[in-house]
């Protein structure tokens, strides 16, 4: 790619120049060394396929994989893409099946990936076929690297990876086993939704405590986060990753001195069902909301009680995917679920606050889109980087972009 | 006129005012379509051949529907939109001396200034009226989409 074109502005990392977000060529260099690179990528529950057979289509980065409990139990996650011609060859969004077969000339994969049938393989009365040299373990999608951390199953196609434990650190695998606690899950359903924006900003919009004062009007007006809850911006140690984190005060008001400064505040509105901002204490942890970014493709959300992992999907520098999948846990009562279906009204394409994150984002894309040459101001907190107690701060979007010049070499 | 002939031109009639508020800009009166105990909800399609129980949208009652009316026209953060409600193929499913279940096809049509008019949702009505003081509400409404992919942002009710 030409360098010339991608020069960091001079102030380093308080600015980030709008190239990041619209660059084909950027995008395709995150492609490689991102997604197809040195991380590791969500991209199922163990609860979506608890039997041997069950599969989901998945996705690592933009590249479509599919995601099968094998008959040695283990999960496998391989490439969708027939060996042969490039089909997508499994259209079945979930299911159960022995193999795979590609529908277009039937070569078939047994449940790891592995190519095991190629029809006509020796010809038709030993015309035609395969030359002898052709062997089927020399063929076959292309296999990832599986690994699960409380049934949450993560691909690479790096085949070295380290443990997802130390790839996540200690901090952030903290709220991550708050989340996933060991009881088994129970899936809700799934939302899917498109964002006309760079994938980058889905990273930065949960690291940046700033906004969720600001844009967030619903939050603020019924008490759910105020300028002044006890809260984290909690940050890897390499900056990829990251947990914004909030302690919902026992009494739900906002201090006289912080309405001035939040005009999103509307005084005197009132539920008529407050249901929706109920707590259920259900989680050894002391935040009752952690929104985590797990690097480069996941978002676990624990709002209150309503629980979900957001895989991100890139389409280009423009545009991504989200496929949301809302669950619960096994135990629940008929009660508990229904709580969580109600708080679910927060999240999503259609949330109270899953919609404005997407209108904002839109916007943002829209005004780089239609610009040349800008660069955004990344400056509250002066410069500091890494974990913050404060709110007004964005340490965590800083530190997210220095690893990511680092591997990006930009 | 048979009298399934009326309660078809009825529940017809209902659907017009509906999505006359919503095409209006009218949010603050979609609540007055519902019953006190009514069941709003929104779901993927792939959501309800699962068995799965998630909404997009999940409103227990009248006051949770009041609430996100509330929300969409007071705190929610969204650009200027126009949206057109289309609904046909309108089927009674069932009568009982309480109830009447109904089904129908509905189709959003979404415009953004600067952008082409999208198809936002398309699915079905799966209805459940009553009969208050004469009038049909809606006891249950579920709204099955088929476009799984959301464009973005749902803002308004389907």
């Amino acid at each position: 790619m030409p360098h010339a074109e991608f020069v960091w502005p001079e102030e380093g990392l308080a600015r980030i120049p709008d190239w990041v977000y619209t660059s084909d060529a950027v995008y395709e260099r995150e492609i490689e060394r991102i997604f197809h690179g040195r991380t590791w990528n969500y991209v199922a529950l163990e609860a979506e396929i608890p039997n041997e057979g069950d599969f989901r289509r998945s996705f690592v980065g933009p590249t479509p994989v599919v995601v099968a409990r094998g008959t040695d139990g283990a999960v496998h996650v391989f490439e969708n893409r027939c060996a042969h011609r490039g089909a997508e060859f499994c259209r079945q969004e979930r299911g159960n099946r022995p193999e795979f077969v590609c529908p277009y000339h039937q070569w078939t994969y047994d449940l790891a990936g592995r190519l095991v049938g190629v029809p006509f393989r020796r010809g038709v009365k030993g015309e035609g076929g395969m030359p002898p040299s052709f062997r089927l373990d020399e063929h076959g999608p292309r296999r990832l690297a599986v690994a699960t951390r409380r049934g949450v199953v993560f691909a690479s196609f790096c085949a070295d990876m380290e443990p997802i434990e130390d790839y996540l650190g200690a901090d952030i695998l903290a709220d991550f086993d708050a989340t996933f606690d060991g009881r088994p899950l129970r899936i809700l359903g799934y939302y899917r939704n498109t964002v006309p924006a760079n994938w980058k900003m889905y990273h930065e919009n949960l690291k940046d405590p700033y906004h969720a004062t600001l844009l967030h009007a619903y939050l603020v007006t019924f008490g759910l986060l105020v300028a002044g809850n006890k809260s984290a911006m909690i940050v890897d140690p390499k900056g990829r990753h990251g947990t914004m984190a909030s302690a919902r005060p026992d009494k739900l008001e906002v201090a006289p001195e912080h309405r001035r400064e939040m005009r999103a505040f509307h005084e005197g509105l009132t539920l008529a069902d407050p249901r929706i901002l109920d707590y259920v204490r259900e989680f050894s942890s002391p935040w009752s909301v952690t929104m985590q970014t797990i690097w480069p493709n996941m978002v676990v959300q624990r709002e209150l009680n309503t629980l979900g992992t957001r895989q991100i999907v890139p389409k280009g520098p423009n545009e991504f995917l989200m496929i949301w999948t809302m669950f619960g846990y096994a135990g629940d009562s008929a009660e508990m679920t229904r709580h969580r279906l109600r708080q679910g009204n927060l999240m999503g394409s259609a949330g109270f606050l899953g919609l404005e994150d997407n209108e904002a984002m839109k916007f943002v894309q829209d005004g780089l889109a239609k610009s040349r040459g800008g660069a955004a101001i990344v400056e509250l907190g002066g410069a500091d980087e890494g974990t913050s107690e404060k709110l007004i701060t964005e340490a965590a979007i800083r530190s997210l972009y220095r690893h990511w010049r680092e591997v990006m070499e930009l | 006129v048979s009298a399934a002939a009326l309660l078809r031109l009825e529940i017809d009639e209902f659907h017009a005012a509906y999505c006359a508020a919503l095409d209006e800009d009218r949010i603050a009166d979609w609540p007055r379509f519902f019953a006190a105990d009514a069941i709003y909800r929104i779901t993927a399609r792939e959501n309800e051949d699962a068995g799965l129980p998630v909404g997009l949208v999940y409103c227990e009652g009248r006051a949770m529907i009041e609430d996100r009316a509330l929300a969409i026209s007071k705190t929610a953060m969204f650009a200027p939109r126009y949206l057109r409600h289309f609904v046909t193929n309108v089927r009674v499913l069932g009568t009982d001396a309480a109830t009447i279940t109904a089904a129908a096809n509905y189709l959003v049509l979404q415009t953004l200034v600067d952008e082409r008019t999208t198809i936002q949702q398309a699915g079905r009505y799966f209805d459940r009226f009553v009969r208050v003081e004469g009038h049909l509400l809606l006891r249950e409404r579920h709204c099955v989409y088929d476009t799984l992919l959301i464009d973005n942002a749902l803002v308004m009710p389907v």
